[in-house]
């Protein structure tokens, strides 16, 4: 076949690339650098904005899926990492993250929920990752947004800065569930209600893309997860920053 | 005979039987490979598919050419054998497909089984709920035979079944009155954006491809087979008509835009947006239907019938792949597959990518000279004794 020589100059390449791969995987470098176009936003967190420069509080409330934890180490996984990084670039304000574990919920299911949420934590921001259990499900692309609308709308009105966050980059379940229309999705709701979306799934696809890790890796073990969450909470803590216009500096 | 055939039905005419429209094997050759391409993870390939320049991608190529093709293959066997003949070759057809789309689901369960059982990382046990269908094979593979469970990136053959099953209908209709046929064609469109009608799925949601929507492109391939392309020539060939598509283009490219620079949506006026989007592929989007009839009109008027290219050897993989539709799909459905595997068990980069492409194309391509080369050399005493007109694949698949 027309192929084969292609073929054997493949596998030639493929033998090569075998060769150099275990070196990189134990060089394990928590280097993870974020386009800088990933981690601002156009939408503005003027609560957040007061809340650091006047009441030198801020209460930040995670609602989130079965990925916004790492199961056994929960202290490890982004939203415990979000609340170290914002106190060491925000040491005069006492920062409080908690999470609200909504687990195999769809958005619609989550949004209903919502407003009690935040009447009884009374958060400044809300972060809201969601997609993931949608995505699975397939629940119908119009169903979603119709849920993460109504779940934003919620939230703004009952007085919290909301910041969306989609779904993870996943290479091996890349042809089993189909992320685009609820990626798509999210960022529509994002704009119409301009909201900050934190964009963790091109996140993970660039530091995938740049070798910083391997998402297809069939370890069994939780360094992997824990140090993709490190990087996640780092960019978060910046990117929350910059929506809310402090400049770390001044706070010092 | 062709021409028996022409005087013999007033409303419709078709192209004599020996000219082979090789611009029609060109660009479904093309859109298979983009839809390939598609289909793997991004690489330094996907910034050549037309869906990141415009709101309209392969699949509507694709669709719109299998319209074309099927109703002049099997529009001739209506007109030359009658409706049932017809109907029952429509039929075996359907059925090829059908066997097809099982064939390729087996291989997804394969690939999916495996990954539930080596792949067990804690960054992704909320992404590993996907294998819950596999505690219930029972169901799930019912389910896929009904075609309502489907994964990901098997949405076009089901569509192809449901359009195809049609295609006696549509074509004893355009028989009849071809412009009314089309006519009831962009009604059944427009009542699908306002009743909201779809297909459900398993477990839950719809089709990805809405069949009561993307008839719309079968149907208006089928009507240019049959004598709707020459009677449009005049709009076609005029000057007005290109600007507006060369206009519409420009415009559909500059929003495209601004999804991969997001640095250019404040250029974009907020009213537009909120009437804009969001651009669905679900139910074929007025905007995606248009901007592929731009491509379309720009291409008829720029690329000549007779241009001495298509005979070129270059093009050559390209038509051929056209030519042989259905397995060069399906093959390309299970490169795909087999990409994303290799991809994800080693890790080599944006030159593995790029590598995997190549090399898809190529056995796409390698695939599509052997199966020609099966039907006009090792099957050729077969061909003869059964006739010219039988084999719907020699003609193109449809």
């Amino acid at each position: 076949m027309k192929s084969n020589p292609v073929m054997i100059l493949g596998l030639t390449l493929i033998a090569g690339l075998l060769a150099v791969a275990p070196v990189r995987a134990e060089d394990a470098p928590a280097n993870c650098e974020v386009p800088a176009y990933l981690l601002t936003s156009e939408s503005k967190l003027p609560k957040v904005e007061t809340a650091i420069a006047g009441d030198r509080r801020l209460e930040i409330l995670v609602v989130g899926s079965r990925s916004s934890t790492i199961a056994a180490s929960e202290a490890s996984a982004y939203p415990g990492r979000l609340q170290v990084m914002l106190k060491e670039a925000l040491p005069k304000v006492a920062v409080n993250v908690s999470v609200e574990l909504q687990v195999k919920k769809t958005a619609e299911e989550v949004a209903g929920g919502l407003v009690k949420l935040v009447e009884v934590r009374k958060p400044t921001l809300v972060i809201w990752q969601t997609g993931t259990y949608d995505a699975i499900r397939s629940i119908d692309p119009d169903d979603f947004r119709a849920g993460v609308e109504e779940g934003v709308a919620a939230l703004q009105k009952a007085g919290a800065d909301v910041i969306l966050m989609n779904l993870q980059y996943s290479p091996r379940t890349e042809t089993m569930i189909s992320a685009p229309p609820y990626l798509d999705n999210m960022r529509v709701v994002a704009q119409q209600h301009d909201v900050p979306l934190f964009d963790r799934f091109s996140m993970m696809r660039h530091w995938s893309d740049a070798g910083d890790f391997d998402l297809s890796s069939t370890s069994h073990g939780p360094d992997l997860a824990k140090r993709v969450h490190d990087c996640l909470g780092r960019a978060l803590s910046k990117f929350v920053i910059d929506a809310a216009h402090v400049n770390p500096a001044q706070q010092n | 005979m062709s021409n028996a055939a022409v005087t013999s039905a007033p409303a419709i005419t078709l192209p004599a039987a020996g000219e082979r429209e090789l611009r029609l094997d060109l660009f479904r050759g093309l859109a298979l490979w983009l839809i390939f391409i598609d289909h793997l993870p991004a690489n330094i390939l996907t910034w050549f598919t037309i869906r990141n320049y415009g709101f309209s991608d392969a699949t509507e190529i694709f669709i719109f050419i299998s319209g074309y093709t099927a109703a002049f293959v099997y529009g001739r066997a209506m007109l030359e054998s009658g409706f049932v003949i017809a109907t029952a070759r429509i039929m075996r057809r359907v059925w090829q497909i059908y066997v097809a789309h099982v064939f390729l689901f087996t291989i997804f369960l394969a690939e999916i089984s495996y990954v539930a059982t080596n792949f067990n990382n804690p960054l992704y046990s909320e992404e590993m709920g996907i294998m819950d269908f596999l505690k219930q094979p029972d169901v799930t593979i019912i389910q896929a035979l009904l075609l309502r469970f489907r994964p990901v990136n098997m949405d076009v053959l089901p569509l192809y079944i449901v359009l195809m099953l049609f295609l006696p209908l549509i074509l004893w209709l355009m028989k009849w009155r071809p412009d009314v046929s089309l006519a009831l064609s962009v009604a059944l469109y427009a009542a699908t954006w306002h009743f909201d009608l779809y297909l459900s799925a398993y477990p839950n949601g719809f089709w990805a491809f809405n069949p009561f929507a993307w008839q719309l492109l079968f149907v208006f391939g089928a009507w240019c087979a049959l004598g709707g392309a020459e009677r449009m020539s005049a709009i076609l060939s005029s000057r007005i008509t290109m600007w507006i598509c060369i206009a519409y283009l420009l415009a559909a490219f500059f929003v495209t835009l601004t999804w991969h620079i997001p640095q250019l949506s404040r250029f974009m006026p907020k009213l537009v947006e909120q009437w804009m989007y969001p651009i669905t592929k679900t139910d074929l989007d007025v905007l995606r239907f248009a901007h592929f009839l731009a491509l379309a009109a720009l291409t008829v008027r720029f690329l000549h019938k007779d241009w001495p290219g298509l005979k070129s050897p270059w093009l050559r993989p390209l038509i051929l792949c056209g030519q042989h539709s259905l397995e060069i799909f399906c093959l390309g459905v299970f490169l795909a597959f087999a990409g994303h595997f290799v991809l994800a068990e080693i890790s080599g980069g944006a030159g593995l990518h790029f590598l995997i492409s190549v090399v898809g194309v190529l056995i796409m391509s390698g695939m599509a000279w052997v199966i020609s080369w099966y039907k006009h050399s090792a099957d050729k005493n077969a061909s003869k004794k059964k006739g010219a007109v039988g084999n719907a694949d020699m003609a193109g698949g449809g």
